[in-house]
């Protein structure tokens, strides 16, 4: 008797969960009908943003997220990427190029009602600063005279960095060296605005993961507030009324959903749960192109593809070694074969048109030209070339071109190259300690403009990490080019270091990054560009087109 | 009953405490440490994160603060999300975790243990060859395949379910479960026939068949009874197992749970939240193993006989 009564509560059990499990199994509207009804912006935001304090986050989902939820001095027009007033309403710059003053608008408020002030930059940037805050970006802030010393610790005041608040709307900004990019930093989200009495009400200044930035804490001045932050699925913001451009913002909302599965994350734009994605799978590319070329974006990215050489080992220590391979590389096989998504060859190593920069073309594919150089080195036809090793991250993607890339190497220079991949954060520390022959690499810059590309390869930089240096090339970027206002007069000092650092080849450019992303054609306002940056406040979506057949 | 269940909780503080210590040297021996970056962190910074993590101290004394931390109940601040503590993560992934496995598990055992049962009555003939065969190609293919292969069908084909999500459209839990449960269903069924297979040729089958008893009684009330022996055993493991195997499928369908934490923290090298779901995983199974022998004794007289007699 007391085993019928266990059977049938269990049965009950089992049925009552399958009921809930099954609970209105029938389709429903997918995002995009009821994100173009409401205005809800459905957003594939790649990896899980790590954090939403803007002087803590590194990551590029992080500042798609705090790009809405935050706004800085100056932002930048879409388009063109030039600045574009924000927080400031204009600005002037000294004719040394020195001093910045800022012309804060009167109508800018946080999210809480409380005005915008210029104490409030001077606040956030002296907070950006704190060495306890562990902030990974502090460097942006760099140009900013004394603000390197400050950072590290080498004065204790900081009335000596030059930020000076002149009064409420008036700021004042005084940097080390005419720096000209420094208005395409200031829309970087190391340089934005954070609200003091709410960090303060949470805890310290400098206190890492305080519960400032959690959904009913967080108060921004973006022309979107925070609404709701789920781990590992996805952070929801809301229209902020009280933003000063409120009435030009379209949007009610936006859902940046965590996704770190490119093929997921496709599946999700194919049944309508997106109209906008991170990424799209590389062999996807070449089917959309073909079928729905209307829902694919691509447009080439401020970042490379290349490989560091490590110049402290005896036989590539010789430049006609370096150059051999670099010319025995078929960059165009690799984009049109390999990679497939529209990538371009790179012959520079700073992204073609950044900003109006170009470098000339230092190098070319030239199998005949590299075995030559390769026999002046001592090798011909690979002889006795040490044993050398290509290490990449292990990702199917870096595999196939790694493959690739030894096999030009075999067929072209007759050298023998042997593949090695390790786990991400142990090829970090490969590449970091210089245990490493060759090894591949990518670059994104944080700026537009040849600077970000180039000053890493000065003598010692952080991320140079080969070996090399050469004294004009320091010169040139760190004493000649910061003291040059004229924006060609620079281009052309950066022009000449960058001929420098590829003649010396110390790295192999192979092809210039690609953003690409599937896009809904109800999504109306994006504007493709070299950083794939987009201005939320001019997005909007277009309810009649819901209904596009996606499949 | 009591001192059984007493001696296996013992039994289990230094298993846990081996667990502990060779995952917390291991965590810091692999090369590459939690802040490593693409860009390089300039010293100062690595200085001050390392301070604040106590990543600076001698290795023992951070063992011997972690164990301290973890005798009240405290697994720590997570590397990778500066402003959570590992005990904020588990709290918020296990529920959505445990339902997953919870559907899984009810899948599996409804598909597994009526294929098993039914391939039984009619051992080798068709009745029986189909579903075992449909149970190896089960057992044979992996979630990372069955999961897309189902969405594709059910998902984007059909539309009639979500193809990713949990719990923000209504059927977007049946894939995920019916994916993570087909494996164990597959197994169930395996074992279901064997038990099964060996219980309806006992003794006491044959007498209550011979009481004039109709088959689906003799089946279901004799037979099942006996012959899911072995399926309540694996039960424990299994659902351990499902809990802390759910990653894959979790990937595939955008599942916020515990899976998806646990590799994503070995990958970023999170020191605390790779010891603190690898503590919590442990303790479960260790905890899943001993339920399914308290129920392998509880539902199966012969051991519950041997435990009395204190053997």
């Amino acid at each position: 008797m007391h085993n019928k009564k266990n059977f049938r509560s269990i049965t009950t059990l089992i049925t009552g969960l399958l009921l809930f499990l099954l609970v209105g199994c029938s389709g429903g509207e997918n995002n995009v009908t009821t994100g173009n009804r409401g205005g809800i912006l459905h957003w594939g935001n790649g990896t899980d943003p790590q954090e939403l304090d803007p002087h803590i986050v590194t990551g590029i989902p992080e500042h798609h997220i705090l790009t809405a939820l935050l706004e800085g001095l100056v932002a930048k027009d879409p388009a063109t990427l030039e600045p574009i007033p924000a927080v400031a309403k204009e600005w002037d710059i000294s004719d040394d190029g020195k001093i910045y003053t800022f012309q804060l608008r009167h109508n800018a408020v946080w999210s809480n009602g409380d005005p915008v002030t210029a104490h409030d930059f001077a606040w956030s940037w002296w907070r950006a600063l704190q060495p306890a805050l562990g902030n990974q970006y502090a460097y942006m802030l760099f140009p900013i005279k004394n603000s390197e010393a400050y950072a590290k610790g080498e004065i204790d005041d900081f009335s000596q960095v030059g930020v000076k608040v002149l009064d409420d709307y008036t700021l004042q900004v005084e940097l080390t060296n005419a720096t000209p990019y420094f208005l395409q930093l200031l829309d970087h989200y190391s340089m934005f605005p954070v609200h003091r009495p709410t960090i303060e009400k949470f805890g310290k200044p400098d206190e890492r993961g305080s519960l400032w930035t959690r959904p009913g804490n967080f108060v921004g001045n973006g022309p979107f507030v925070l609404k709701e932050w789920k781990l590992f699925k996805r952070v929801n913001v809301g229209k902020n009324p009280q933003y000063w451009d409120a009435n030009k913002v379209k949007l009610n909302g936006i859902s940046f959903h965590s996704i770190e599965n490119v093929t997921t994350e496709e599946r999700m734009f194919r049944s309508g749960q997106l109209h906008h994605t991170a990424s799209i799978p590389i062999d996807k590319v070449a089917i959309y192109k073909k079928d729905k070329p209307h829902q694919l974006y691509t447009h080439s990215y401020l970042g490379n593809y290349f490989y560091r050489i490590n110049t402290k080992l005896p036989h590539l220590n010789d430049k006609r070694v370096r150059q051999a391979l670099a010319m025995s590389i078929d960059s165009k096989q690799i984009t049109e074969k390999v990679t497939k998504g529209g990538e371009v060859p790179a012959y520079t190593f700073t992204p073609p048109d950044t900003l109006g920069y170009s470098a000339k073309p230092a190098f070319e594919f030239n199998p005949k030209k590299a075995r030559q150089l390769l026999a002046e080195a001592g090798y011909p036809n690979g002889k006795d070339f040490p044993v050398t090793e290509l290490l990449y991250n292990t990702s199917e993607g870096h595999r196939k071109i790694a493959v690739a890339i030894q096999q030009m190497w075999n067929k072209y220079l007759g050298v023998n190259i042997i593949l090695n991949n390790q786990d991400w954060k142990v090829y970090l520390d490969s590449v970091n300690n210089g245990d490493y022959t060759i090894a591949r690499a990518g670059w994104i810059g944080d700026y537009v403009d040849p600077n970000t590309f180039l000053d890493m390869w000065v003598k010692d930089g952080g991320n140079n990490r080969t070996g090399w240096s050469n004294p004009r090339y320091d010169e040139l970027i760190l004493k000649l080019a910061p003291k040059t206002t004229d924006r060609s007069e620079r281009y052309k000092l950066m022009a000449e270091a960058e001929a420098i650092l590829l003649e010396d080849m110390p790295i192999i450019p192979i092809y210039i990054y690609n953003s690409k992303s599937l896009v809904h054609p109800s999504l109306k306002g994006l504007e493709p560009n070299i950083l794939n940056y987009s201005l939320y406040k001019n997005l909007s979506l277009d309810p009649d087109l819901s209904g596009v057949k996606l499949n | 009953m009591f001192k059984f269940i007493s001696s296996r909780l013992l039994q289990a503080i230094p298993v846990l405490l081996v667990v502990i210590t060779a995952t917390f040297f291991l965590v810091r021996a692999a090369p590459g440490g939690p802040f490593s970056a693409e860009k390089a962190v300039p010293p100062e910074v690595i200085k001050a994160l390392e301070a604040q993590y106590k990543l600076d101290q001698p290795v023992w004394q951070q063992y011997l603060s972690y164990l301290g931390d973890l005798a009240q109940g405290e697994f720590g601040p997570s590397f990778r999300y500066p402003g959570r503590t590992v005990n904020e993560l588990i709290a918020g992934g296990l529920p959505i975790t445990a339902e997953l496995a919870l559907y899984a598990m009810l899948v599996a055992i409804i598909i597994g243990v009526s294929a098993g049962v039914f391939a039984a009555l009619k051992p080798n003939t068709p009745q029986d060859y189909i579903p075992m065969s449909a149970a190896m190609i089960g057992i044979c293919m992996p979630s990372f395949l069955m999961g897309p292969l189902l969405v594709l069908i059910f998902g984007v084909w059909l539309e009639w379910l979500p193809v990713s999500g949990w719990g923000d459209l209504p059927g977007d839990k049946i894939l995920p479960a019916v994916t993570l449960g087909s494996g164990y269903a597959a197994f169930l069924a395996r074992l279901s026939r064997g038990g099964m297979l060996e219980v309806m040729s006992q003794d006491y089958i044959r007498t209550a068949r011979a009481k004039g008893l109709p088959e689906w009684v003799v089946v279901l009330k004799h037979g099942l009874r006996g012959g899911l022996i072995p399926v309540v055993a694996f039960l424990g493991p299994a659902f351990a197992g499902l809990l802390s195997g759910s990653f894959v499928v979790e990937t595939i369908f955008q599942i916020p749970g515990l899976g998806r934490f646990y590799v994503q923290a070995a990958f970023n090298r999170d020191y605390t939240m790779i010891l603190g779901t690898t503590v919590f995983f442990a303790t479960l199974i260790i905890l899943f193993n001993l339920l399914s022998d308290i129920i392998a004794v509880w539902i199966n007289p012969k051991l519950r006989h041997q435990i009395q007699d204190g053997q």
